[in-house]
């Protein structure tokens, strides 16, 4: 018997939500627990002192399946008034690209299907360092420098102001307290909005299952760094997060055979980039956009 | 009295601050050791027994792998290299300074260079910047060669590929 009028639109109602409801257990019960774990994973910045163990020791054995190595995956926090800041002498770059290279080493980049690298370097006409829709970046002669061009190579800006932080929908990506602007790759969705936000082109997207030679993985990783990542996550420049917490140039820093790259703590007056800011004239890329880039150019004599 | 005390006093510490200034030390760098051809150092091992010629000429007998490219019009080799012990470096003074003081000599013409380089913005760097390690200094040597510091041009690594080729397309 009716007590009110049970109209066709509510019985449709209920019977939707039972199917969708009865659908979820099945689907949920076909993963694995493992699957279910990922799934219901915290935010990074959410989790306690020992579901992050208990992430990393997960992370190292996965590793140690796939690639059949051990992994030293490091969770070190930010260090106390640091703040990483770069600097660039634009009149020594050669255009080598041995940065490039030294980088995709040290961070466990896809070599093939998809080739990733984080620094691209750009061939500019001497005189034309405005025009940066001008540049070149597939340039291969035989011997650089070549005669009337300079060389200026680009990766991400790790910005104060962060453009990609803020249109990322999930806050997979955030500013470190050192001025880092990381990715958490098992958070990442893939939507790649932070990639048509950048201004610099500095983050890339793994289109693919990323394809690294086992023999030249680089082992040390920080979980927000150079860990090897999966299809479907955006990486970028993370200024070697693993070796700058505890006090090591980055990888591109000691590859660069013309010493063009400075690194140093820009909270710290002594150092060698603060020294460069007070001293040289400094210039950043896309200033008008308000990034507040840490990436100070310069041209020497 | 004791002003008399005072002021001697006073005026031996100001002499001994003076002091400092006169005979040009400088504050000392930890450099790694200077890239010496195998064999060669130390040069007196020869250049003890052999008479001085000061006369400029082009080196046939021996060093003959050495081109000075070098301000090669103005200078030649006795001055750099100190002419009675060549083990040591010649500053312009006529000073004899050792080789892993190198920069010392360099930076007599390359003023703003010495600078930047002492200021640590020079030049390579690797290691530590901060922290547990420690932060070497390369000599100029290490990169430059003193004789043809020119850097010559090098192969680039390749370039990136591009998203249509076969080795990156799926």
């Amino acid at each position: 018997m009716r007590d009110k009028n049970y109209t066709r639109r509510e019985f449709i109602r209920n019977l939707s939500l039972t199917a969708i409801a009865g659908m979820s257990i099945p689907l949920l019960s076909a993963c694995s627990k493992e699957e279910v774990e990922d799934f219901l994973q915290k935010h990074f910045l959410e989790m306690t002192e020992e579901e992050k163990k208990r992430l990393i020791a997960k992370l190292e054995e996965r590793y140690q399946q796939k690639y059949g190595k051990k992994f030293q995956i490091s969770m070190k926090e930010a260090q106390q008034d640091t703040l990483w800041g770069y600097g660039l002498e634009l009149s020594r770059c050669i255009g080598c690209r041995r940065c490039v290279y030294a980088c995709v080493k040290e961070n466990n980049q896809s070599r093939y299907k998809r080739q990733l690298h984080w620094i691209r370097v750009l061939q500019l006409k001497r005189g034309n360092l405005i025009n940066l829709e001008n540049s070149e970046h597939y340039y291969n002669p035989d011997t650089v420098p070549e005669k009337g061009y300079i060389y200026l190579p680009v990766q991400c800006q790790q910005c104060q102001n962060p453009p990609c932080v803020k249109v990322c929908p999930v806050h997979a990506t955030w500013q470190e307290p050192d001025g880092i602007v990381v990715v958490d790759y098992n958070w990442c969705v893939g939507c790649r909005y932070c990639i048509a936000a950048c201004p610099y082109k500095g983050r890339v997207f793994n289109w693919g299952e990323p394809n690294i030679p086992p023999e030249e993985l680089n082992t040390s990783v920080h979980y927000l760094g150079n860990r090897p990542r999966m299809k479907c996550a955006v990486e970028k420049c993370t200024f070697c997060i693993q070796r700058v917490r505890s006090g090591r140039y980055p990888a591109c820093v000691e590859a660069c055979p013309t010493g063009t790259r400075k690194f140093g703590n820009l909270l710290d007056p002594k150092s060698e980039i603060r020294y460069i800011i007070e001293n040289k004239r400094v210039f950043r890329l896309k200033e008008d956009l308000n990034t507040d880039s840490k990436f100070y150019y310069f041209f020497e004599g | 009295m004791k002003k008399t005390i005072l002021a001697i006093t006073f005026a031996f510490l100001l002499g001994i601050y003076f002091v400092s200034f006169v005979s040009g030390v400088s504050q000392e760098f930890p450099v790694s050791p200077p890239p010496m051809t195998e064999g060669m150092f130390p040069c007196s091992s020869c250049h003890a027994s052999m008479e001085v010629n000061r006369k400029k000429r082009e080196l046939k007998d021996e060093h003959p792998d050495i081109k000075l490219h070098h301000a090669e019009t103005m200078r030649w080799c006795l001055d750099c290299h100190d002419a009675r012990n060549r083990d040591k470096l010649r500053l312009y003074n006529g000073e004899v300074i050792n080789f892993t003081e190198g920069y010392r000599l360099c930076g007599e013409c390359h003023g703003n260079v010495y600078k930047a380089w002492r200021a640590g913005i020079h030049g390579k760097r690797t290691g530590y910047f901060a922290g547990p390690g420690k932060r070497t200094y390369f000599l100029c040597a290490h990169c430059h060669d003193p004789h043809e510091p020119k850097f010559k041009p090098i192969k680039p690594e390749p370039p990136p590929l591009r998203p249509t080729e076969p080795e990156n397309a799926r």
